[in-house]
């Protein structure tokens, strides 16, 4: 063997090893993530954390109810209003599309998707707080709900697309109108699909933050119903975490442990589903 | 892929003529025009953004013109805005994010699609796609209190006595600046690009990979002068795709950017992004003046993105519509 063919194999063992180094670096980083956020906010995570308001400045203790009953609030609104319109156009996309509109939905659609976050948040405060010159609830809402329109549409068409025609077919064949067919036949053989995708979908928007700066803006205390500003827990670690009180700091650990955890667990039980399915 | 098959010409006309009064009473035309309207709701949302954004920067643009995008001052006080120092952050920031990110994460694709057995692939995607979801104020915390420290204490010490002779790595060490967005938005994008990377190197066709190997290359050999370039096109999709994430994220770079709307050669210097200003200003913004200017630079975001992901979509589309011809 050559000192040429040798070379060869000196550069591929080399090169490989190199692409191995490179993933394994990207993997370690979600453990990396994990680790320093359960070694900080582990020990700031308490009882109280989670059931009582935030204290004064200076004052030790004190929690984070009202952004985690806040986030809730912001997120449940934003499924109301995001998810119905995504699923119905998914709906559309899959079964009764034509061709050349439906490629311009699904275009828009994944533009839509890759607007920064920080531009919904104008759009939603250019809509709501604008015009009723307060933050509240509603604005945020907004914001978060527009965001998931464009996830659920592509999510819910592909997973009809998944369900074979025979289904549809043997349906209309009994009889059955073409709504009758998608409502009781094609959704129900794709809930899975679906679910998976709003599930991903509602995880996404639950630890934005930029979105909610000037929408919701923050609170610190209870925010009764939609009309006034609130606190929810990406932008409590936000405004804790560049705060100069170090309780503050340890409260933002807490707080980013809660809201990772929460993201996390949501992925990890939809892409399981997912992949038990494909799986079967 | 199994589409819905489209009705054509006769076929249409022949179901529409009978198919009317029926869909009517069954509710059919009722469920077409209903989920037709929440498909082009998408479309309704995207131009009422463009014209929101539009209309409430009037004040700016009239003001200002095109000089906005030239102009360095940054003056809330005395209301005189230029947006070069944001869009100068912005692209600095965003190029060094590739220019780390593209290597690793091209190299990661590379390793999961060739190297790695099915099983580790698929376990290391798992974790990968994982990492994407995770929120960006959680990057940006991490940013704040670990990586911002390591820099200020060892990093940027480092950097200047091996590259100072370069303007990029003089000056004073603060920890946050450009050279600490740049990093973490490289740790943000690296997932997007193995992402897609790996499933458009996966696409290359088996042959492509047994040919190269029966004419005695190496499996590097292979990889590189023949699987990379067949997958090129979905490879710059995914830098595009990151490309456009880098451009528009707020919290973390805002987090570590240090707040500064300067220009400045050196990365160890605080700057400002286009989303950072925004995220940092907007709520405390008084007088129209300065919202609308801050709604302006939310319009030229938007547009910087808008571009950015239509010609990745463009390339996606093309690829995809290459590899079903096969």
């Amino acid at each position: 063997m050559g000192w040429r063919n040798i070379w060869r194999k000196l550069v591929n063992y080399v090169m490989f090893s190199l692409t191995g180094l490179c993933a394994l670096i990207t993997v370690g980083a979600l453990f990396f993530i994990l680790g320093y956020l359960l070694w900080h906010g582990g020990s700031a995570l308490s009882w109280t954390f989670l059931t009582h308001l935030p204290t004064p400045v200076g004052e030790a203790g004190g929690g984070m109810a009202n952004a985690i009953v806040g986030s809730a609030k912001l997120l449940l609104l934003a499924s109301i209003f995001g998810i119905p319109i995504g699923f119905l156009g998914g709906v559309y996309l899959a079964e009764f599309g034509g061709q050349a509109f439906s490629s311009v939905v699904r275009y828009t659609a994944d533009l839509l998707n890759g607007v920064p976050s920080i531009v919904m948040g104008i759009f939603a405060f250019t809509i709501v707080v604008l015009p009723m010159k307060h933050f509240s609830t509603l604005a945020g809402s907004l914001a978060l709900g527009v965001m998931m329109i464009p996830i659920a549409v592509r999510s819910t068409e592909e997973a009809l697309r998944t369900v074979p025609m025979m289904l549809r077919e043997g349906a209309l064949a009994l009889g059955a109108s073409k709504w009758k067919t998608i409502a009781t036949v094609a959704v129900p053989a794709a809930r899975k699909g679906i679910i998976t995708g709003i599930v991903l979908d509602i995880a996404r928007v639950a630890g934005e933050t930029a979105p909610l700066l000037f929408t919701a803006f923050s609170n610190r205390f209870w925010s009764p119903g939609w009309n006034q500003p609130t606190a929810s827990l990406p932008v409590m670690v936000y405004t804790y975490a560049i705060s100069p009180y170090d309780d503050w700091h340890r409260q933002a650990w807490a707080a980013g442990l809660v809201l990772l955890t929460l993201v996390l667990v949501a992925n990890v039980i939809a892409r399981l589903t997912v992949s038990g399915r494909s799986a079967q | 892929m199994a589409g819905i098959p489209i009705p054509t010409g006769r076929a249409t006309a022949n179901r529409r003529a009978s198919g009317l009064v029926q869909g009517l009473r069954s509710g059919d035309t009722f469920a077409h025009l209903f989920t037709l309207l929440c498909a082009a709701s998408i479309l309704l949302v995207t131009a009422a953004l463009v014209h929101q954004l539009y209309i409430n920067s009037a004040l700016s643009r009239h003001k200002f013109g095109f000089h906005f995008l030239t102009g360095r001052t940054w003056d809330p006080v005395n209301g005189d805005f230029g947006a070069l120092p944001f869009i100068y952050g912005t692209v600095v920031t965003s190029a060094l994010a590739l220019l780390i990110a593209v290597p690793m994460g091209v190299g990661a694709a590379i390793f999961l699609s060739e190297l790695a057995p099915p099983r580790v692939s698929n376990a290391m995607t798992f974790v990968i796609e994982l990492l994407a979801a995770v929120p960006s104020v959680i990057y940006g915390l991490l940013g704040i209190f670990i990586m911002v420290p390591f820099l200020r204490q060892y990093g940027e010490p480092f950097l200047k006595h091996t590259l100072g002779f370069l303007p990029l790595f003089q000056g004073p060490a603060y920890g946050v600046g450009m050279l600490a967005a740049g990093l973490v938005l490289a740790v943000m994008v690296v997932p997007f690009i193995i992402s897609v990377s790996r499933d458009v190197l996966m696409a290359v066709p088996v042959e492509q990979r047994e040919a190269a190997l029966a004419l005695g290359a190496t499996k590097w050999e292979s990889t590189w002068q023949v699987v990379v370039p067949f997958a090129r096109i979905g490879i710059m999709a995914s830098i595009f795709l990151s490309l456009a994430r880098a451009l528009g994220e707020t919290m973390a770079v805002t987090m570590v950017i240090g707040g500064t709307p300067a220009i400045s050669a050196s990365l160890f210097a605080p700057g400002y992004s286009i989303a950072a200003v925004i995220a940092d200003q907007f709520a405390e913004a008084t007088g129209d003046l300065y919202i609308q200017t801050l709604i302006e630079l939310g319009l030229v975001l938007f547009a910087l993105t808008i571009v950015i992901n239509g010609l990745a979509r463009v390339f996606i589309i093309s690829t995809t519509k290459k590899g079903s011809g096969h």
